[in-house]
C-alpha cells in the first residue's frame, strides 16, 4: 500500500547519506533532531523567527523549521556538528570560544552556521541592507560590524552574545583575507 | 600555586556548545518515548464545559489525552517562593483563570501526530467576563504581601517637599514583558517504579524536585530531575514548569517516557512574565541638589493564583541619601498569567522610574545629572542606617563619566545635530542586592588525586560550571585539572537555584565550606557541608552590587527611530570569579536593558483579554542590528561578608540600562519618554 | 498540521496539472509551511515548483528585467543588473526577513505571502472566513492600515519585494492549463471591499512564472527605505519606494506598510508633475496623498510617518 502522506527521501549530512522515510509534514529540523539524531540545530521558536535551526542546504544558510524534510530530498545538510569535520574546529569556532560568542548556547548553533553561510555571501559579493549604495559598479562591501549586525540579525540571542559574536565572525574574517 | 579565581577563562562547555555536542532537556535521546502536546485555554475567565476526546481518541499514534477528567490529582499545597502556587494545580478543574493555562495534554507516539491531535481536539468554554485591564488606580488593587522591599516611611515626606525648591512628580509606566530564554521549556519524564525521573530545562533542579515531589506526594528522594545545559532562562525557568508536570502527568498514565515541549507561543501564554507596572516617583531637593524626600510607589499586577511582589523601590532605599523616604507597593490582581521573577526584577523597572526622575530633577535644577547623584551619596543605609559592607557606587560613576568622556557633555537637551539625526547622552545609577541562600555541597578526594565537587548548581548560560571548578581549585589549593564539577542534578543535595543573583554566592559559600572542612582532615574522603548555620551568622550590613550605566543614541525626528550608537557599563560586583564571563554577562543584562527600552512590550486584546504578540515577530527582543559595540568593566571591589568576595553579577547589568536610554532620549529630543518602550510613534515628530 | 501528499515538479505542465483540483504550490515555503503549522492553510496536496526551470533574471526587449518566479529572494536581490537599473527593488529585498528566509523564499511566493495581522493567524476573522468580524479594529492596530481599507479587514501587506515592484510598473505573468496570462501588479492586489478573504486576482490553479519590471528611467535613481520596530529582521511600520527621472522631472512612489496591498501614490505623483521638485512640493504632494487616510485611534502615527518618508526620500533622491 502506498501512503501519499509519507516518503523516502535521501539526505547527505554532514557528509554521511540517510535514507529515510518521512511523514510529509516533518520539517528538516525535526527529521534532523529525531531521526537522525542532531540535535545541534535548534528548536528555538518554529516559525523562522529565531534562526536557532540553521543549517547549510546545498551551502546556503537556511532555517530548517520551515523547510520540510521531503523538499530537501536530496540536499547536502550541513549542521553546526559538522562543520569542523573530524578533525581541528573552524577558526570561527574557536574565535567564538576564545571571544566567548555565547553563553547559554543554545542559539550557537544557528549563529555558527549563519555564520559560514554570511561568509560566503558576502565573499559573492552580495551586499545587504546596512551597505550604502548597492550598485555593482562601485566597490564591493567591506565586511564591517554594522554590515555583520545586519547580516547576522536572522539569529536572535536572548543571553545577548552579540558583541562577541560580531567580533568573532570579523576576527575570522580579516583572518581568512589575510590567509589568501 | 596560581589562583584560578580572577582569571578569564573560556567556557568549559565551550567546545561542546560549537559543535553542537552539547545536550539540552528536548536534546536527549530517550528509548520508547512518546510526545506530548500541550492545549491551552483560549478565553481568559471561564470554565470548560466541554472537551471532545472522542473527536482524536482515534487519530494517528495518539496515545491518549489528559484532561482535569483523568488527571492525577495533585497537592493543593506545593508552591514555591512566593506560597502556594495555583499555577501549578494543572488540569485539576474545569475553572480557566487566564488565557494559557493548560486544559489538555494529547500524547502520541511521535511529535507531529501529538501536533495535529492537539490541534484537532475541540474545546468548549462558558466564558464569563474577565479582567485583564491594568491600571494603578484599579479598584481591586491592595497592597502586596511584605515578603521583601517592605514599605518604609522614614523622615517626613510631605513636610521636606513642601520645604524642597525643586520637586519632580511623574508616572512611569512598563508593560508586560517576557523572559524569552532562547530554548523553550522541555521536560522528559518517566517512573522507574516509584521512582520519578526528569529531565527538564529548569533554573534550579534540586528545588523544582521537592516542588514536584510535593505536587505527586511523593518523598523528595522519590524525585530526581536533571538538568545538564539550559538554553537560558531569565526568570522563566524558576517555577516546576507546566511541561514537567505535564510529562509526569503523562508518564504516569501511559506508563512510559512522556517528553513535553513547549510552542514558543506557549512559553509567552503559559510560564512566566513581568507584570505591567505603574510608577509614581515624587523627588524634592534644595537647589544645590541636596535631596530633601524620595516618594517613590509602584502598582503592579498579579493573578489571584499565586501572590508575586515586583521589588520596584528596593534601590530607592539604597541609592541616595534623602532626608525623608517612603515607598509602598500595591498589587491589582487580574485574570492573567501569574507574573513572575523577570531578568533583574523589582530593580529593573525601579531603576528606570527613580533614575528617570533623578534625570528630571538634574533637567530642572539645571545641573549635571552626575554631580546631583555624587552629591547624594549616602554614608549608611539610607533608610536601615546599618553600614555597606562594600559601596563603590561614586567609583563606577567616575570612572564611566572618564571613558564617556561625560565632561564634554553640553547639558541641555536638543543641541547635538549630525546630519538628519539628533545625538544625546544619558546615565542612570543602580544597585541590587547582594546576598546568599543556604546550600549544601560534597567534595571528595578521589584517589587519583582528583576531587569531585558536587553541587545542586545549574549553568544557565552564567558560566557556573567554569567559575565554580575555579572556585573550588582555589578553595583546595589545587589546579582546575585536578576538580571533577558535578552540577544540575537533584540528587547532588539542597542547593540555591539560579536566581535573584544569588546562585554564584550561595554555591561559592557552600563550596568553600566544603573545601575548609576536607582540607581540615588532610584532604582525605568525603565531607558534606549545609551553609545555613554558617549564613545565620552573618553580620547585617547593606549589601549590593552598584553600578553606573552610560548611553549615547542617534534619533531620527522624521521616522523616530532610535538607536544606540554607544552603551558602557562599570561594576561593582565584588570579586569578579571569571571577567571574561563576568564581562558577557554584565554585556547580556544590557543589552537586556536595550531590549526592553526600545523593544519589548506584551500586547493584549482589550476585548478578548488575550495576549496577541505571543511570538518573536510580534514581540521583538533585540537583533544583532540593534545592539552596539558594548563597553563593561569592573572597579575593584570585595563582599568581606561572603567567601571569595563575591557579589553576583547576573541581573545588575539589565538594571539602569533602560532609563540611561531614555535620559539619553530626552538629551536628544527634549521629549520625555515616561513608558516603555520607547516605540517609534512615541518620538516621531 | 494536517497530513497532504507532496509532489515536485520538474516542468510547468507537469505542476499545472499535479495542482489541478486544489492543490499548492510550494516555493520556499517561509509563509505556507508556517501558515500550515498555525492551522491557517490546510493543503492536502503541495506541489513543489522550485524544480522547474522557472529561476533567473533575463533581459525583457525592452529594456526592462524578467525574473523567474522561483528565483530566490537572495539571488533577486544581488543579481547585478537589478541593483543597477532598480536599486530601489535589491533594497527592498535585502530589507525583508532575514538572509536565511531570503535564501528561501521565491519570487511568486513573496507576492503571495498573507498579512501578518496577529489575529489572521491566532483566530479565525473576515479574512478567513467572511461575516466572523475583524477583531483588529477594535483591538490591536497599531500596525494596520491607514488607507483603503473597509471595516471588514483593516490588515496590511507585508511584503517589501512589491512595494518597490510596484513603483516600476511590474506585471506579473502566470500560466494555467488553458493557457498563458498577465496581470499588471498595480491591479494584482483587488480592494478589499466586503471580500478581505480574495487577496490576489491571480485565478485559481494559476502557476506564476515570472515577474516583468519595464524599462524605466525612473528606476535607476531609486531608493527603498523601510522604518520599523527594530533595525532588522522586522516587517515594516511604513516603507517607501521612491524614484526619480531627473530628465522628465516625474517621480514614482509607493509605499508599504499603510494598505490591504503596497499602496501607489498616485496622487502624489500626479501633484509633483506640475510641481517644481522642492521641499515644499513633496511635503504638499505628500499632503495630497495621505488627506484620504483614515488613521485608527492606535495608528494615526504613520500617516505623520508615510507623510514624513516621501518628503525626505524625495528629497534624498535629488542631486
Ligand atoms: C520571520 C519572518 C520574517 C519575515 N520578514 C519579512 C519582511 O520583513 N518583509 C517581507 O517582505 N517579507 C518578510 N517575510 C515573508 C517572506 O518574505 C515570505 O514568506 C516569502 O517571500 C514567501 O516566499 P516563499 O517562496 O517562501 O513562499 P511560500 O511560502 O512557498 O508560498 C507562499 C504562497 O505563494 C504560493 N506560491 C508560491 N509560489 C508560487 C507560484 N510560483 N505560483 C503561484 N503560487 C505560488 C504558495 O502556494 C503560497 O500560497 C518574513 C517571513 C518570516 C517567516
Ligand atoms: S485586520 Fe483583517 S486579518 Fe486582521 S483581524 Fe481584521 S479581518 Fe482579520
Ligand atoms: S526555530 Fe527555526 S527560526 Fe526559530
Ligand atoms: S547564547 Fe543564549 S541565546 Fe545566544
Amino acid at each position: 500500500m502506498t501512503n501519499h502522506h509519507r516518503s523516502v527521501i535521501s539526505l547527505q549530512v554532514n557528509g554521511v547519506p540517510h535514507r529515510l522515510s518521512v511523514d510529509n509534514r516533518t520539517t528538516l529540523l525535526d527529521a534532523l533532531r529525531e531521526d537522525i539524531g542532531h540535535t545541534g540545530p535548534k528548536k528555538g521558536c518554529d516559525h523562522g523567527q529565531c534562526g536557532a535551526c540553521t543549517v547549510l542546504l546545498d551551502g546556503r544558510r537556511v532555517v530548517s523549521c520551515l523547510t520540510l524534510a521531503v523538499a530537501a530530498e536530496g540536499a547536502e545538510i550541513t549542521t553546526a556538528e559538522g562543520l569542523a569535520g573530524d578533525g581541528e574546529l573552524l577558526p570561527l569556532q574557536q574565535a567564538f570560544i576564545r571571544l566567548d560568542g555565547f553563553q547559554c548556547g543554545y542559539c550557537t548553533s544557528g549563529q555558527l552556521c549563519s555564520a559560514v553561510g554570511m561568509l560566503a555571501e558576502h565573499t559573492a559579493g552580495w551586499p545587504s541592507a546596512a551597505t550604502a549604495d548597492v550598485s555593482p559598479d562601485g566597490p564591493a562591501p567591506v565586511l564591517d560590524a554594522a554590515e555583520v549586525r545586519e547580516r547576522m540579525s536572522g539569529n536572535l540571542c536572548r543571553c545577548g552574545a552579540y558583541p562577541s559574536i560580531v567580533r568573532a565572525v570579523l576576527e575570522t574574517a580579516a583572518q581568512k583575507e589575510t590567509e589568501g | 600555586m596560581k589562583n584560578a579565581v580572577g582569571v578569564a577563562q573560556p567556557r568549559i562547555e565551550g567546545r561542546a556548545k560549537v559543535t553542537g555536542a552539547a545536550r539540552y532537556a528536548a536534546d536527549v535521546p530517550i528509548p520508547g518515548l512518546a510526545f506530548g502536546a500541550v492545549v491551552l485555554a483560549t478565553v481568559s475567565l471561564g470554565r470548560i464545559r466541554d472537551i471532545d476526546v472522542s473527536a482524536v481518541q482515534d487519530m494517528a499514534g495518539v496515545l491518549g489525552v489528559i484532561d482535569h477528567r483523568n488527571a492525577p490529582r495533585l497537592n493543593p499545597k506545593a508552591g514555591g517562593f512566593f506560597g502556594p502556587d495555583g499555577q501549578l494545580q494543572l488540569l485539576q478543574d474545569e475553572v480557566i483563570p487566564f488565557a494559557g493555562r493548560p486544559v489538555a495534554l494529547v500524547v502520541a507516539e511521535t511529535l507531529e501526530q501529538a501536533q495535529a491531535a492537539a490541534e484537532a481536539l475541540p474545546v468548549t468554554y462558558d466564558e464569563e467576563p474577565h479582567d485583564t485591564g491594568f491600571t494603578a488606580d484599579h479598584p481591586a488593587s491592595r497592597p502586596a504581601v511584605a515578603i521583601f522591599d517592605e514599605p518604609v516611611n522614614v523622615g517626613d515626606v510631605e513636610a521636606e517637599l513642601a520645604a524642597s525648591s525643586v520637586v519632580v512628580e511623574e508616572q512611569y509606566c512598563t508593560p508586560e514583558e517576557h523572559c524569552s530564554a532562547m530554548e523553550p521549556h522541555s521536560a522528559t519524564a518517566w517512573w522507574e517504579g516509584e521512582r520519578l525521573e526528569a529531565i527538564d530545562s529548569n533554573q534550579g533542579p534540586f528545588s523544582i524536585a521537592v516542588t514536584l515531589a510535593t505536587l505527586f506526594s511523593l518523598s523528595p528522594d522519590l524525585v530526581h530531575v536533571r538538568t545538564e545545559h539550559v538554553g537560558g532562562g531569565f526568570g522563566s525557568k524558576g517555577l516546576c514548569g507546566p511541561q514537567l508536570i505535564l510529562a509526569a502527568m503523562a508518564a504516569l498514565l501511559f506508563g512510559r517516557p512522556v517528553r513535553v515541549t513547549l510552542t514558543r507561543a506557549q512559553v509567552f501564554l503559559a510560564t512566566a512574565m513581568r507584570p505591567a507596572i505603574n510608577q509614581l516617583i515624587r523627588i524634592g531637593a534644595d537647589a544645590d541638589g541636596r535631596l530633601r524626600a524620595i516618594h517613590h510607589e509602584a502598582a503592579f499586577e498579579i493573578s489571584p493564583l499565586v501572590e508575586y511582589l515586583e521589588g520596584c523601590t528596593e534601590l530607592t532605599k539604597t541609592l541616595y541619601a534623602a532626608r525623608s523616604i517612603r515607598t509602598r507597593l500595591s498589587a491589582v490582581p487580574l485574570d492573567i498569567l501569574p507574573p513572575y521573577s523577570m531578568r533583574g526584577p523589582g530593580a529593573t523597572p525601579g531603576s528606570f522610574a527613580l533614575e528617570s526622575a533623578m534625570d528630571e530633577l538634574a533637567e530642572r535644577l539645571g545641573m549635571d545629572p552626575l554631580e546631583l547623584r555624587l552629591r547624594n551619596e549616602p554614608v549608611a543605609g539610607p533608610v536601615s542606617g546599618l553600614p555597606f559592607s562594600s559601596r563603590n557606587l561614586v567609583a563606577c560613576l567616575r570612572e564611566g563619566a572618564r571613558r564617556f568622556s561625560w565632561d564634554t557633555r553640553d547639558h541641555r537637551p536638543r543641541m547635538r545635530r549630525e546630519g538628519a539625526l539628533l545625538v544625546g547622552t544619558g546615565l542612570a545609577a543602580t544597585s541590587f542586592s547582594a546576598g546568599a541562600f543556604p546550600s549544601s555541597a560534597t567534595i571528595t578526594a578521589e584517589t587519583d588525586g582528583t576531587f569531585t565537587v558536587a553541587i545542586g548548581a545549574t549553568d544557565l548560560g552564567t558560566g557556573a560550571r567554569t567559575a565554580l571548578t575555579a572556585i573550588a581549585a582555589d578553595a583546595l589549593a589545587v589546579g582546575t585539572e585536578r576538580i571533577r564539577l558535578r552540577i544540575s542534578d537533584s540528587g547532588l543535595g539542597p542547593a540555591w537555584g539560579a536566581g535573584g543573583s544569588r546562585g554564584t554566592t550561595s554555591w561559592v559559600w557552600a563550596i568553600t565550606e566544603a573545601a575548609e572542612k576536607l582540607r581540615g582532615q588532610e584532604c582525605r574522603g568525603t565531607v558534606t557541608v549545609d551553609t545555613t548555620r554558617s549564613l545565620g551568622e552573618l553580620s547585617s550590613r547593606e549589601r549590593h552590587s552598584f553600578s553606573a550605566v552610560f548611553a549615547e543614541v542617534t534619533v531620527d525626528p522624521v521616522t523616530g527611530e532610535v538607536r544606540v550608537r554607544r552603551l558602557l557599563g562599570m561594576f561593582a560586583v565584588g570579586r569578579v570569579v571569571n571577567p571574561l564571563m563576568a564581562r558577557s554577562q554584565v554585556i547580556g543584562g544590557m543589552i537586556g536593558g536595550l531590549s526592553m527600552a526600545l523593544h519589548e512590550e506584551g500586547i493584549r486584546d482589550p476585548v478578548s483579554g488575550r495576549h496577541v504578540n505571543a511570538d518573536f515577530a510580534g514581540y521583538h527582543i533585540a537583533a544583532h542590528a540593534d545592539v552596539p559595540d558594548i563597553e563593561a568593566d569592573f572597579v575593584p571591589d570585595y563582599e568581606p561578608g561572603i567567601p571569595m568576595g563575591v557579589k553576583g553579577a547576573g541581573e545588575i547589568g539589565n538594571v539602569g540600562t533602560a532609563a540611561a536610554i531614555a535620559n539619553a532620549v530626552w538629551h536628544a529630543t527634549g521629549v520625555r519618554q515616561r513608558s516603555l518602550p520607547i516605540r517609534l510613534d512615541r518620538v516621531l515628530e | 498540521m494536517k497530513e497532504f501528499a507532496y509532489e515536485r515538479a520538474t516542468d510547468v505542465r507537469d505542476a499545472l496539472i499535479a495542482a489541478d483540483g486544489g492543490a499548492r504550490y510550494l516555493g520556499g515555503g517561509t509563509n505556507l509551511v508556517d501558515l500550515m503549522k498555525e492551522g491557517v492553510e490546510a493543503p492536502t496536496r503541495l506541489v513543489d515548483v522550485r524544480q522547474l526551470p522557472l529561476a533567473g533574471v533575463s533581459e525583457a526587449p525592452d529594456g526592462g528585467l524578467v525574473i523567474g518566479a522561483t528565483t530566490t529572494n537572495s539571488d533577486l536581490a544581488a543579481h547585478p543588473e537589478v541593483r543597477r537599473r532598480y536599486p530601489a527593488l535589491s533594497q527592498a529585498v535585502l530589507a525583508g526577513a532575514s538572509g536565511q528566509l531570503r535564501n528561501m523564499a521565491t519570487v511568486g511566493g513573496n507576492l503571495l505571502q498573507r498579512t501578518r495581522c496577529a489575529y489572521f493567524t491566532a483566530q479565525v476573522c473576515n479574512k478567513r472566513v467572511p461575516g466572523t468580524g475583524c477583531p483588529a479594529i477594535a483591538g490591536e492596530h497599531h500596525n494596520h492600515a491607514i488607507l483603503g481599507w473597509t471595516r471588514n479587514c483593516v490588515a496590511t501587506h507585508p511584503s517589501d519585494m512589491a512595494v518597490a515592484m510596484l513603483a516600476f510598473d511590474a506585471v506579473v505573468r502566470y500560466e494555467m492549463l488553458d493557457g498563458p496570462g498577465e496581470i499588471p501588479l498595480a491591479e494584482f492586489y483587488p480592494p478589499v471591499g466586503d471580500t478581505p478573504h480574495c487577496e490576489t486576482a491571480l485565478p485559481p490553479g494559476a502557476l506564476i512564472t515570472a515577474v516583468v519590471l519595464p524599462g524605466s528611467a525612473v528606476s535607476p535613481r531609486s531608493r527603498y527605505r523601510k522604518v520599523r520596530e527594530r533595525a532588522s529582521y522586522a516587517f515594516a511600520t511604513v516603507s517607501i519606494a521612491a524614484g526619480l527621472d531627473l530628465d522628465e522631472g516625474s517621480v514614482r512612489i509607493a509605499l508599504g506598510g499603510v494598505a490591504s496591498r503596497p499602496w501607489r501614490a498616485r496622487t502624489a505623483e500626479a501633484f509633483l508633475l506640475d510641481a517644481p521638485l522642492t521641499a515644499e512640493a513633496f511635503r504638499a504632494a505628500a499632503d495630497a496623498e495621505l488627506a484620504a487616510a483614515e488613521p485608527l485611534p492606535g495608528n494615526g502615527y504613520k500617516v505623520r510617518l508615510a507623510g514624513n518618508l516621501i518628503e525626505t526620500v524625495l528629497k534624498e533622491l535629488q542631486p
